[in-house]
């Protein structure tokens, strides 16, 4: 069957800058009146500007931009989001429901606490719940996304080894070749220097290697499991020992947390501490790129520095946010992290409760392989190994014999009504392909997907050029990113400005 | 489970395609010790969609919700008035349920509402530029200042004790894990003093309006950063700066700032928006990401893509400008259709009201035994001294149905009877008038009972 648009497109006006739109005068929103008496402003605040260059549009037209603009964007909610590493999965509505709550999305950060006893239960919830799900013996929700948690984390180590006098000497963060770039730009963050770690063959941390770096200037080891090839590591438990007697502490990089949930703990793998993301593994919405949501993972030895508030209950048994603790490292973010992603967090966490809990990781495995194994004749896997939740495949024949590369693939996908998988990640495997469909799409969307994917590998052979030239139904065809950064051009320029040179 | 949508024939069929006979198959080359049964975790039981909504507003319910009472407190997070529009766009899906616009085709949607958000921050800071979004204000301010280190290759940054104590607290964790010192600059009458202090450092942070309401000296700012060979960082307000000549008029390198009032719920301080402005020469250094205007291959048509790329975590990896990824791009879109709903007139409205509001407040409150603690300009947020404990009095008016504040004690020794108030514009005469008759009704107790009591 071929997905391919019959060529009769939605029919959407061309895009316009809403600066465009703009008539001095309207206005689009029906503004608070104010009953208090006037006041000179220059008198009681000082200098006042002399433009403010914002659009003047109506109410409709507002609504109108932005919704003719979401027409011309891809969510979940549009189509089957295949991006590895990514884990587009649905997003439940009753979660956006309860997020709306006015006991949770009308409350100050500044309020008494006394006030919110209800949030803060909600939080210990959640915290409890990850705890259970990873193993670890307390988790903190204060990192607002998934980068934010990892820097706290080596922020935790970092205190950790000051703590023992190894602060100063304890200065390299090894990460393995495959790791995801925010892992080695946090251990930046955190003043470490990074050394890779190859992958072997098989695509498991190369242990001779491992053996060879560790010494007593290792403060840790960053370590993605299942690994960003979807594989989980076997000799996990080992490597962990391996860092652990050499001095230095292991990071779980928790991306691929879907594959795990109710089936294995990395708490019981030999981590000292991950990250989380919510918005991945608990289905707090992407939002195009945030709000993240970053919990942490953490044993009990790097409890003592743990970020500030510190959720959990008092010696009544009442839940509290603590701030008396010597050893913390401080705050990570100004109030209590990512609350109503919390909210949504524990919606979705307490829908599937103990009996359903594994069905995440299961069913996201089941349908990896089962995309893994209907595309292995047109796109090889790149490892000879059932898959975790995701797999990655190898466009490189196509490459090699027809000029098509996997990032013509994905494009191609686009024309077929599918979001790309991510491409050319991890950097280690040849015009990579990493499909991630997770457990919430049926059967029959993986074959539709399945099916295009076939047919475009044969366009591949048989008519490259829709390849090169894809897309040719979305609302631009592919952009040239070096035009971008040469002309760089950030920001509408309102006329009065650009005349007076600014 | 209705998220999960396979029947068992489903799983036979992929199982028979997989070539595998049962799914725990496909989990073998996890070890044995180290597998869970389903079902085995000790958590609660599942809910079904109904008793899952009645608990969560049952915990909603324990709450004291911001529409129960009246709000005069701020500091940093403020209770604004957010038209109806910009929750039903954030709601859409194909918004919500985006990734990053990783693949510019088919996010052109969302890059150009991006690129909308980055012209109209970059408008109201008076910056060259601004970026696609910060996680919060504090984060924002602490990238800034590591960022000014890296450019100026000194190890201390300079900060006002008049900027928010929380963001002070995550720029010191930030600072301790790169080894920077942080300064700390005094403030004279509610306003930063003794710039001069901040030599050597890379740069000199100030907000303003600062914590305590109070109107900073921009130009003196300047002037101590060009001494010094300093940056000048600024921590702005976006509708103090739709009516003030903004910080980048006054030559602020970089200003940053919270975007949570222009349209994101309060959500117990999350999700919020960091807002992230600069001078065009800093482009090539800042964190986050950019969007970019740019054309088709072929030169045709126009469109957007995420830009200087090469200075973030994914291709540059550890020698990345931040390590931040996904930033607070839902929230960003929020400011977008405030912005742009509201508009220019929108938001001066906005700020004037809450300027004549808060004047209104604190002469009211002056008539009810409240003494105002600093002279100078002040923009919709003052302190004030009370004769009592400001959190005995704040706790005292809480009962009857106004939050009136933040008591400063917790936060700056000696200022136990001290109360910041913020007005906004949606704070009514009515009940700034019932706000100062609580207040002298709950001082006049408070009197009484100190006399009993002596």
């Amino acid at each position: 069957m071929n997905h391919l648009s019959n060529g009769r497109m939605k029919r959407v006006p061309e895009p316009e800058l809403i600066f465009t739109k703009s008539k001095k005068g309207r206005v689009g929103a029906n503004i608070p009146t104010c009953s208090t008496p006037a006041v000179d402003l220059s008198e009681a605040i000082g200098d006042l500007r002399e433009d403010l260059h914002l659009p003047e549009v109506s109410e409709l037209d507002t609504i109108r931009h932005f919704t003719n603009l979401s027409q011309i964007n891809y969510g979940i909610e549009t189509g089957f989001y295949p991006l590895g590493s990514c884990t587009m999965k649905y997003n439940p509505k009753i979660n956006e429901a309860t997020a709306r709550l006015a006991g949770f999305a009308n409350l100050h950060p500044m309020q008494p606490v006394e006030t919110i006893p209800g949030a803060l239960e909600l939080l210990l919830g959640v915290q409890e719940m990850l705890q259970e799900i990873t193993g670890f013996d307390n988790i903190t929700l204060q990192p607002l996304a998934g980068a934010h948690g990892e820097m706290t984390c080596l922020m935790l180590i970092k205190a950790y080894h000051e703590s023992r006098g190894e602060g100063e000497t304890r200065k390299v963060v090894l990460v393995p070749d495959s790791a995801h770039g925010t892992n080695p730009a946090s251990a930046a963050r955190c003043g470490y220097s990074v050394k890779s770690i190859p992958t072997d063959a098989n695509g498991n941390t190369d242990l001779e290697a491992l053996e060879k770096a560790l010494d007593s200037n290792v403060a840790a080891l960053m370590l993605t499991n299942p690994s960003t090839l979807g594989l989980f590591e076997p000799n996990i438990e080992k490597i962990c020992r391996m860092v652990h007697e050499a001095g230095g502490q292991v990071f779980c990089d928790g991306a691929n947390m879907n594959a795990m949930v109710g089936t294995t703990r990395p708490g019981d793998h030999g981590f000292d501490c991950m990250h989380l993301n919510l918005h991945k593994t608990f289905s707090t919405p992407h939002g195009g790129g945030g709000p993240g949501c970053g919990a942490i993972g953490l044993q009990a030895h790097l409890e003592p520095f743990l970020p500030v508030p510190v959720i959990r209950r008092g010696s009544e048994g009442e839940v509290m946010a603590d701030y008396s603790r010597h050893h913390s490292i401080g705050r990570v973010s100004a109030f209590y992290g990512q609350f109503l992603m919390e909210v949504r967090a524990f919606t979705y966490l307490r829908a599937y409760g103990k009996e359903k809990m594994a069905d995440i990781s299961r069913y996201s495995v089941l349908n990896a392989n089962y995309v893994r194994a209907r595309l292995k004749d047109v796109l090889p896997p790149a490892h000879d190994r059932p898959c975790m939740h995701e797999c990655i495949l190898t466009a490189e024949k196509y490459k090699k014999e027809h000029g098509i590369r996997a990032l013509d693939i994905s494009k191609r996908l686009i024309d077929y009504g599918f979001h790309p998988p991510t491409n050319y990640f991890p950097l280690i495997v040849p015009e990579c392909l990493m499909i991630e469909p997770t457990e919430t799409e049926t059967k029959e969307t993986l074959d539709m997907f399945c099916d295009a994917m076939i047919a475009i590998c044969h366009e591949a052979i048989e008519n490259p050029d829709a390849l090169h030239h894809a897309p040719s139904t979305a609302m631009v065809g592919r952009l040239d990113e070096t035009l971008a950064v040469k002309q760089l051009d950030v920001r509408w320029i309102p006329a009065a400005k650009e005349t007076a040179g600014v | 489970m209705p998220y999960v949508p396979h029947t068992p024939e489903d799983v036979e069929a992929m199982l028979a395609t997989i070539g595998a006979s049962s799914i725990d198959e496909l989990f073998r080359e996890i070890p044995e010790n180290l597998r869970v049964a389903p079902g085995a975790l000790n958590l609660p039981s599942a809910l079904d969609e109904h008793k899952l909504f009645g608990e969560l507003k049952r915990l909603a319910a324990k709450n004291t919700a911001l529409d129960e009472v009246t709000c005069f407190l701020g500091a940093g997070i403020y209770d604004r008035f957010i038209p109806a529009s910009v929750s039903a766009i954030i709601s859409r899906g194909e918004f919500l349920t985006s990734y990053t616009p990783y693949q510019p085709e088919a996010s052109q949607g969302y890059l150009q509402t991006i690129y909308e958000f980055q012209s109209m921050i970059a408008e109201i800071f008076g910056t060259d530029i601004a970026n696609a979004s910060m996680y919060d204000g504090s984060t924002s301010m602490a990238e800034a200042a590591i960022m000014s280190t890296g450019l100026k290759n000194r190890d201390k940054v300079a900060v006002s004790e008049a900027v928010h104590p929380h963001y002070r607290q995550v720029l010191d964790t930030y600072c301790w894990s790169m080894g920077i010192e942080v300064v700390v600059l005094k403030t004279e009458d509610g306003v930063t003093k003794n710039l001069s202090a901040a030599e050597g450092c890379a740069s000199i942070i100030l907000q303003s309006p600062n914590f305590f309401g109070q109107i900073e000296d921009l130009s003196a700012h300047r002037a101590a950063c060009d001494t010094d060979g300093s940056m000048m960082i600024v921590v702005a307000d976006p509708f103090a700066c739709a009516l003030m000549k903004a910080p980048g008029a006054y030559g602020a390198d970089i200003v940053v700032g919270e975007g949570q009032p222009m349209g994101v719920a309060m959500g117990l301080g999350g999700p919020m928006v960091g807002l992230f402005g600069c001078k065009k020469e800093l482009v090539r250094h800042i964190p986050g990401r950019i969007v970019g205007r740019t054309k088709e291959m072929d030169g045709g048509r126009e469109g957007f893509v995420m830009t200087l790329r090469t200075r973030e975590q994914d291709i540059r990896r550890e020698k990345a400008t931040s390590n931040i990824c996904t930033n607070e791009a839902l929230m960003a879109l929020a400011n977008t259709v405030y912005m742009t709903a509201m508009g220019k007139n929108g938001l001066q409205s906005v700020a004037e009201s809450s300027i004549r509001n808060a004047r209104y407040a604190l002469s009211k409150l002056e008539e009810a035994g409240a003494k105002r603690v600093y002279g100078g300009k002040f923009f919709a947020e003052f302190v004030i001294e009370l004769p009592v404990s400001a959190k005995a009095v704040r706790d005292a008016l809480l009962e009857r149905g106004i939050l009136a504040g933040l008591p400063l004690g917790d936060y700056y020794g000696g200022r136990e009877n001290q109360l910041l108030v913020a007005v906004t514009e949606i704070r009514t005469k009515d009940e700034i008038d019932r706000f100062a008759s609580e207040l002298a009704s709950v001082l006049s107790s408070a009197t009484s009972q100190v006399e009993v009591k002596a």
